[in-house]
């Protein structure tokens, strides 16, 4: 492991009753950035939010006793049941109820993101930092490649290949989404990369003879992930909500699929009639998710930048 | 300036050749590994094979290559080019060609995205230049924390709602009241209404520009209140020039340079929420095209649409790109 998180597991478990750490002492990189991150109240709402929504995901039995899709959860006599005492989510146009509904939903959307979010990392770290180290022809290939993967707008790009596609499920969502964006973090990484280059330990380890690939696994990429790591966590929210609405314009998941984008198509049409549950519900839904990362991305970003303190 | 503009147009060659490359490349790729489109639209009740060839060589599925996976068909390439250079960008699975589609319906986009632009650049720079002149009073926090609200609405969710409570119960009270004037209830209409022609888009333009609104914001605070750190900002006020000066010409002329680039990157969002706020609102726009043939999976006018809008996309960026070195004369001598 690098030098950073070894320093960053040594000084993790720290007795109690040491002494408050103040501003200025001596803490690394890392340790700066939890100095600034414990003390914020956004991080901590942010984070609580984004466990809750990892723990909905992944264990949806806590949250409901009973998935809609298992046999007789669904009954076409509640359908579209306005919101009771009882009941305060309802019940969705297919007579399943609302709340389970959601919860079972959360996982589709949030594994596209992981996947997503964990291909366009290895892919723009590996190629950002090839063309940031090794310059030349490597950085022209690499970034006239990425031009041209902008000149696509991301939406319509994903669009155009989902809808070839007879079948969309969570693997061709990600895929898809994974070729339009892992462009967006190469050109960061290879900026980042680009600056750590010049740093002076940078050329001490090379003095020492250390080779190519030592370089970058011990110092380049532990001093340049910084900006990666704030971009990928808004990605989170933004593939979400990215995956939301290319559901909602019929490219993404297909019933019988309980989705949050599909939800929200279905009431689009049926709120206007009166059931403003079917739209107000699985909306909030989305928007408390994508924020959630957004704002944990946010404050990552003012933790990690030490111009904006 | 006139060699960066010859520069630019040269790089310009390569980048969007390149872009419908890869759109052919990608979607080649997908047919041969998920079978054509043609067939897929009929499912398993399908036609004979006599039939199936007539509609492949009628959409240009017909070339052989399409058979063999990992084929990148040069050819067929070399071929739609020539096609594309002639505005011919196929036909829907009515024998209409896309192109004649694409510009009967181009007014109406045009106008919904000039008044999601207009919306997102005046209110958007107010709203950053307030903030990044009050930093860390209410009006800073208050604006950061409705952008960061805004930038976590999806399009068509924001849409959807704006649809149900300002489009349905607030015009519906308004265009029912006796004092509300008639124009009043059409700019906040449920949908596209051709008696109104820029005030029915009032809504959906909104809609459309509210992320942007939301990015630009956030972006001026920040190179607001960057710049007004910067020496340059101390000597000024130190010649003893009033604020309005310093601020209004100074500060905000040199702030406003990365809003530009945003607004290029920005054309390629506007594009893509053109389809989500035209489905939602039922304007008879270039994005509803998509929207329904997507509905009815009519594969080659998504193809086609989104090809013409690419394009469109570039060009637009390529005139951003040349007013940005307008504005910013560093640039010119890179």
């Amino acid at each position: 492991m690098s030098d950073i998180s070894a320093a960053q597991a040594a000084s993790a478990p720290e007795p109690t009753g040491a002494p408050e750490e103040t501003p200025g002492s001596n803490r690394t990189l890392w340790g700066d950035v939890r100095y600034e991150l414990v003390r914020n109240p956004v991080f901590w709402f942010s984070a609580v939010l984004v466990a809750v929504i990892l723990v909905m995901s992944f264990f949806p039995q806590l949250f409901a006793s009973t998935s809609p899709n298992t046999r007789g959860a669904c009954q076409l006599e509640n359908a579209r049941a306005k919101p009771t005492w009882d009941k305060p989510f309802g019940y969705t146009n297919a007579g399943c109820d609302m709340w389970s509904s959601l919860i079972y939903g959360t996982s589709k959307s949030v594994i596209v993101a992981i996947l997503v979010t964990a291909g366009t990392v290895v892919l723009g770290v590996a190629s950002g930092t090839a063309a940031g180290w090794f310059g030349g022809f490597t950085d022209t290939v690499i970034s006239r490649i990425t031009d041209v993967f902008f000149g696509l707008p991301f939406i319509l790009g994903a669009l155009v290949f989902l809808a070839i596609f007879p079948t969309r499920n969570i693997l061709t969502i990600s895929i898809v989404l994974t070729v339009f964006g892992w462009t967006s973090l190469t050109r960061v990484m290879r900026g980042s990369v680009i600056a750590t280059k010049q740093s002076d330990f940078v050329d001490a380890a090379r003095a020492l003879g250390a080779t190519d690939l030592f370089i970058i696994r011990k110092h380049i990429l532990a001093n340049s992930i910084a900006p990666v790591i704030v971009l990928a966590t808004i990605g989170l929210g933004a593939y979400i909500s990215a995956e939301a609405t290319l559901t909602f314009l019929g490219v993404g998941y297909q019933r019988p699929t309980v989705s949050w984008g599909l939800l929200v198509s279905e009431g689009q049409t049926l709120a206007t009639a009166g059931f403003w549950h079917l739209l107000v519900y699985p909306s909030s839904f989305i928007v408390v998710t994508v924020l959630a990362f957004i704002l944990l991305g946010d404050v990552l970003r003012d933790a990690l930048d030490p111009r904006s303190r | 300036m006139g060699r960066y503009v010859a520069r630019r147009l040269i790089q310009f060659l390569p980048v969007i050749l390149g872009t419908l490359f890869l759109l052919h490349i990608l979607s080649v790729l997908t047919i041969q590994i998920v079978g054509d489109p043609v067939r897929a639209l009929f499912g398993e009740n399908a036609p004979p094979d006599a039939v199936i060839q007539q509609l492949q060589s009628q959409y240009g599925l017909d070339d052989p290559c399409l058979e063999t996976t990992g084929n990148p068909c040069v050819g067929m390439f070399v071929d739609r080019l020539g096609q594309y250079a002639q505005g011919d960008f196929g036909v829907n699975f009515r024998g209409r060609p896309v192109m004649e589609m694409f510009l009967e319906r181009m007014p109406v986009t045009a106008r919904m995205a000039l008044i999601a632009i207009l919306f997102e650049t005046v209110v958007g720079i107010f709203l950053g230049v307030l903030a990044g002149l009050r930093k860390d009073k209410f009006i800073d926090n208050f604006v950061r924390f409705s952008t960061v609200l805004l930038i976590a609405f999806p399009v068509f969710v924001f849409g959807s709602l704006a649809l149900l409570f300002v489009g349905l119960k607030l015009g519906l009270y308004l265009r029912n009241s006796e004092w509300a004037p008639e124009w009043l209830g059409q700019m906040f209409n449920v949908g596209y209404n051709p008696d109104y022609p820029w005030l029915s888009l009032m809504l959906p333009g909104l809609v459309l520009g509210s992320f942007s609104l939301a990015a630009i914001a956030r972006l001026t605070r920040t190179s607001l209140i960057e710049n007004l750190r910067s020496d340059y900002v101390r000597t000024a006020r130190a010649k003893g020039l009033t604020t309005s000066r310093t601020v209004g010409i100074h500060t905000l002329r040199n702030s406003l340079i990365p809003v530009v680039t945003y607004i290029g990157i920005d054309i390629g969002l506007l594009l893509g929420g053109s389809l989500v706020t035209e489905g939602i609102f039922n304007v008879p726009g270039v994005g509803q095209l998509v929207f329904l043939a997507i509905q009815a999976n009519d594969t080659p006018v998504i193809i086609g649409v989104v090809t013409i809008l690419t394009v469109v996309f570039l060009i637009a960026n390529l005139i951003v790109d040349i007013l940005y070195a307008a504005l910013d004369p560093r640039i010119r001598y890179e």
